[in-house]
């Protein structure tokens, strides 16, 4: 009887001879990845992909994507003798009929929310830490394209069951549609195959669901991953981590047994969050009919800033020679998220842009250490809350009692008033951190304890830090603004660009000019002569 | 995939055991070991650096599994219990399956039955993936050893030599396929490549008709009865009190050909206002009401949900969609929210046997604005 050993042996050499498969084996399997709890945020919503997958799949075995009308006489007798659509009747089915189908339903939508919730929270991770910086650009703007594409992808999933709720979703995308000025009503009438709601949207949506979108996902997450591999995961700051090493544990045994067991926690929080807590209960909001809608009906969170945009933006219409342009939806719904994703997908250009910095970067920023990007990070992220609660401004006035106008307004000043706040406090707090590390650097950790001088003098003793820790605080450069250039030459002869280069040295200058330089050794020797301490 | 730039750790390492390697042995390994020598804090003229030295990798720190073949012990057997429950699980999810089956239910139970199954199918699949992940994970940290390793990375650059070599390899190409001096078949390629994507839009004008008229006018006629919605009796005046409200659809609707479609533009709201509620109304839509009964389009002007809530005391229409306020008794006219135009009116007006009729289609298009609206 051949050992384990020699089995596993034969199999790899018919693979290795078949393939040459043992090069690559040897590299990745000693190949290291830094680690941080940080970094499983991306994992979380490749984990949740994938069971959309799975449970997606799972859900089309019973899913009728059509509008076909149909009388319902299945097991849910509340809503026997109704007219509703081939869809709803099949998502009725799924959660009563079929056995296990509405847990499948209930994991499929609780993971979507989560796939969408943790890309946001990766993408911020990313964003504070400077991971997207050379030359890591490229997944930035990969990670947009997938923020924007899983937008549209809950949108179509919520849409399939044509419950009451779903159907005023694509009400409300009929609407925005219309609003494109010369296009519009060619582009609705196409997408819904003539008038609103017609009979092809379902089936069409359908396939754009469980086949174009999620093929563009696989690849664009392969892009995404193999990228990761190749260009090979950044690392916090800290001893012995430098710009040119990976510290890390090493891809096979432990890197596998933790990534491969997260996805299985990952997959059974989801399931036993979706046994216990009901997502969607369609079969409370009837089949969808044009002629009504729930009042406090909310979209799925990840759409709840366009929902807030929509609510909070002033009606205006332009009407002119016979035309209409219906500003009060085309803003909101596509300039302002348009303007928005494109200066996100753009920031990692604007910043390299601003610093003149051209060199890679593989040790990640603290984000205190760069406070003006911090603060535009929280700028943008109140920006979005104050958004998702302005799209939730019916359910805030009916639970709290308040006036729908006096919300409403409130929300449209804080959008001017409140981000710009909350940059200068973030602000402000950084460079604050920033000068208790440079305290702790260079007068180390109080310790509470008093001593009294032979002259009276009553002092505290402060403990220096480790030099580890030393090292954590004062290894990251902090730039000083770009000099604006003379407006000519040595030659004085006058430069060309002067416009441009006098918009850079002032977006330096907005990023630079408040700078806590980390101690340097000459400091601590300074402090040391003087007898300080 | 090629992987040249390959981050295989550069140190090959036993797992450690408190015998095999001592801290400071993985230390060095780790810490110092890479390309990058940390500088001294001093330099060899005696002037301070700019920076702090780099002290390298912090020792590392035995667990206690790494050291007490007992622990060690409780920790396998901690990770075979895990997989022990998970496998409880599937039982679970098992047994649930085939024993609690909401078909036999009867009506009233189905609920309480579908969530029974649902949670105990739940928890077993739960349970089942849940133990497997938390025994991977308590293997992997107590068990697989918890060094860090040092690998190098160089920077994403190629060589200079690389750089020439393949710049070169595509000149010779790019030589090779004459695209510089064979102008004809460059131009000629591009012009039966760019076209291309015709092929790919021109099909899509099938997607649906042309939008024509069909956006302005909906299934209301002069002399169409209003019947209720959903229950589709036909309205007196007599029957409608004062403050009443009634959602309308035109009579017959339900047996055209695209019901949902005309549904989706013809549904209104019908109001009865009492006598002097009814002085703040435009002069041009004077005699559209029957004794104090109005209707209005319930497609919203913003973009298109049905404006379904009325305030009995303020007479005012709320759309729960955005919250666009329109005022009955001044014409729906907006009075809050984000839609820019009043909800059309439809002329009222009733038959010989005193049903109330339409007197005429509303005279504009109801619903979001578009471009061509005017
Ligand atoms: C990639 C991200 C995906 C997202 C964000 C997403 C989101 C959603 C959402 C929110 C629903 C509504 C579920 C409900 O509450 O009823 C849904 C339904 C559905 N999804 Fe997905 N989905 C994704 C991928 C997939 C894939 C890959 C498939 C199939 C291969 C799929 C198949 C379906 C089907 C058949 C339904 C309708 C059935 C039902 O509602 O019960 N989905 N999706
Ligand atoms: S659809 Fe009515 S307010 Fe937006």
């Amino acid at each position: 009887m051949a050992t384990l050993e020699q089995r596993a042996g034969n199999a790899a050499n018919e693979i290795d001879e078949r393939f040459g498969s043992a090069n690559f084996v040897k590299r990745s399997a000693r190949k290291i990845f830094p680690d941080h709890w940080s970094f499983m945020l991306g994992e979380i919503a490749l984990y949740s992909f994938i069971i959309l997958l799975l449970t997606g799949t799972f859900l089309t075995l019973w899913f009728t994507p059509s509008q076909g009308e149909v009388v319902y006489e299945g097991s849910y007798v509340p809503l026997h003798g109704l007219t509703m659509s081939e869809a709803y009747a099949s998502t009725l089915r799924i959660s009563f009929d079929v056995r296990g189908g509405l847990i499948i339903r209930q994991i499929h939508h609780w993971a979507a929310l989560i796939f969408a919730a943790s890309m946001f929270v990766h993408a911020s991770r990313v964003f504070f830490t400077g991971a997207f910086r050379k030359p890591r650009e490229t997944n930035w703007l990969i990670g947009v394209g997938l923020i924007t594409l899983t937008i549209i992808e809950g949108l179509l999933g919520y849409s399939l069951p044509d419950d009451l709720l779903s159907g005023t979703g694509f009400r409300i995308a009929e609407g925005v549609l219309l609003a494109i000025p010369l296009v519009g009503t060619y582009l609705s009438f196409f997408l819904f195959g003539g008038e609103f709601p017609g009979e092809d949207l379902i089936p069409r949506i359908y396939t754009m669901h469980v086949l174009l979108l999620p093929g563009i996902f696989l690849a664009l997450i392969t892009a995404h991953l193999m990228l990761v591999w190749y260009q090979k995961h950044t690392q916090y700051p800290g001893p012995g981590r430098t710009e040119k090493n990976t510290v890390g544990y090493p891809f096979f045994p432990v890197y596998t047994a933790k990534a491969g067991g997260f996805f299985f926690i990952v997959f059974g929080v989801t399931t036993l969050l979706s046994a216990f807590a009901t997502i969607n209960p369609i079969w409370l909001f009837g089949p969808y009919t044009p002629t009504q809608v729930t009042a406090g009906s909310q979209p799925d969170f990840y759409m709840g800033f366009l929902e807030g945009v929509l609510r909070l933006f002033p009606n205006w219409e332009i009407q002119a020679w016979g035309f209409t342009l219906p500003l009060n939806v085309l803003i909101p719904t596509l300039v302002i998220p348009g303007l928005l994703f494109t200066s996100m997908a753009l920031y990692p250009m604007i910043e390299r842009w601003v610093t003149g910095d051209n060199s890679e970067h593989h040790v990640l920023d603290r984000p205190r250490n760069v406070p003006t990007r911090t603060g535009l990070g929280v700028m943008a992220i109140t920006t979005w809350l104050i958004l998702l609660a302005a799209g939730a401004n019916d359910v805030i006035a009916i639970t709290f009692h308040l006036s729908i106008n006096a919300i409403t307004w409130f929300f449209r000043i804080a959008i001017f008033v409140v981000p710009p706040i909350a940059y200068v406090v973030t602000k402000r707090i950084c460079l604050g951190l920033q000068r208790r590390d440079r305290d702790l650097v260079l007068h180390g950790r109080e310790t509470g304890r008093i001593v009294r001088l032979p002259n009276g003098e009553m002092i505290e003793v402060h403990e220096p830090i480790s030099e580890t820790e030393r090292y954590k605080l004062t290894a990251h450069q902090v730039p000083e603004p770009i000099q604006l250039e003379p407006s000519t030459d040595t030659n004085g002869i006058p430069r060309r660009r002067v416009l441009a280069s006098k918009m850079r040295a002032r977006a330096s200058r907005f990023y630079f000019e408040d700078r806590v330089p980390p101690p340097t050794p000459s400091d601590t020797h300074e402090l040391e002569s003087s007898g300080h301490h | 995939m090629t992987d040249q730039n390959d981050g295989t750790a550069d140190v090959a390492h036993e797992p450690p055991t408190a015998t095999s390697t001592s801290n400071e042995e993985i230390q060095r390994a780790g810490g110092l070991d890479d390309s990058e020598a940390p500088a001294p804090s001093t330099t060899s003229s005696g002037e301070l650096a700019t920076r702090f030295a780099d002290p390298g990798l912090p020792a590392h720190t035995y667990r206690r599994s790494d050291i007490d073949p007992a622990a060690a012990k409780r920790r396998e057997r901690e990770v075979a219990a895990l997989f022990g429950l998970s496998t409880l699980g599937t039982l679970l999810f098992i047994v649930a399956y085939f024993a609690v089956k909401p078909a036999d239910a009867s009506p009233s139970e189905l609920i309480a039955r579908v969530g029974l199954s649902t949670k105990l199918l739940g928890l077993g699949l739960g349970l089942s993936l849940f133990c497997i992940g938390a025994a991977a994970i308590h293997w992997a940290k107590t068990l697989m050893p918890d060094d860090e390793v040092v690998g190098v990375r160089k920077p994403m650059r190629s060589s200079d030599e690389d750089r020439r070599e393949a710049i070169a390899a595509l000149k010779e190409g790019a030589a090779g396929a004459g695209l510089g001096r064979r102008k004809l078949i460059r131009n000629s390629m591009l012009g039966a490549l760019a076209p291309l994507g015709l092929l790919a839009i021109i099909p899509l004008r099938d997607l649906g008709p042309l939008p024509g008229a069909k956006l302005t006018g909906t299934a209301w006629k002069a002399g169409k009865r209003l019947i209720s919605d959903p229950a589709g009796h036909p309205i007196k005046a007599a029957d409608v009190p004062i403050g009443g409200v009634v959602h309308i659809l035109p009579e017959g609707i339900e047996k055209m050909e695209h019901r949902l479609n005309e549904e989706a533009k013809a549904t209104a709201i019908l109001i009865r206002l009492a006598p002097e509620d009814l002085t703040r109304q435009r002069a041009d839509r004077k005699g559209w009401d029957v004794s104090g009964i109005v209707a209005y389009s319930k497609v919203c002007t913003h973009v298109g949900c049905p404006v379904g809530l009325y305030e009995q005391q303020t007479h005012h229409l709320l759309c729960p969609c955005h919250q666009s306020t329109f005022d009955v008794e001044r014409n729906c006219a907006v009075i809050f929210g984000p839609a820019a135009r009043p909800l059309p009116q439809l002329k009222l007006t009733t038959d010989s046997e005193g049903y109330l009729v339409a007197a005429q289609d509303f005279d504009e298009p109801v619903g979001p604005s578009y471009w061509e609206r005017g």
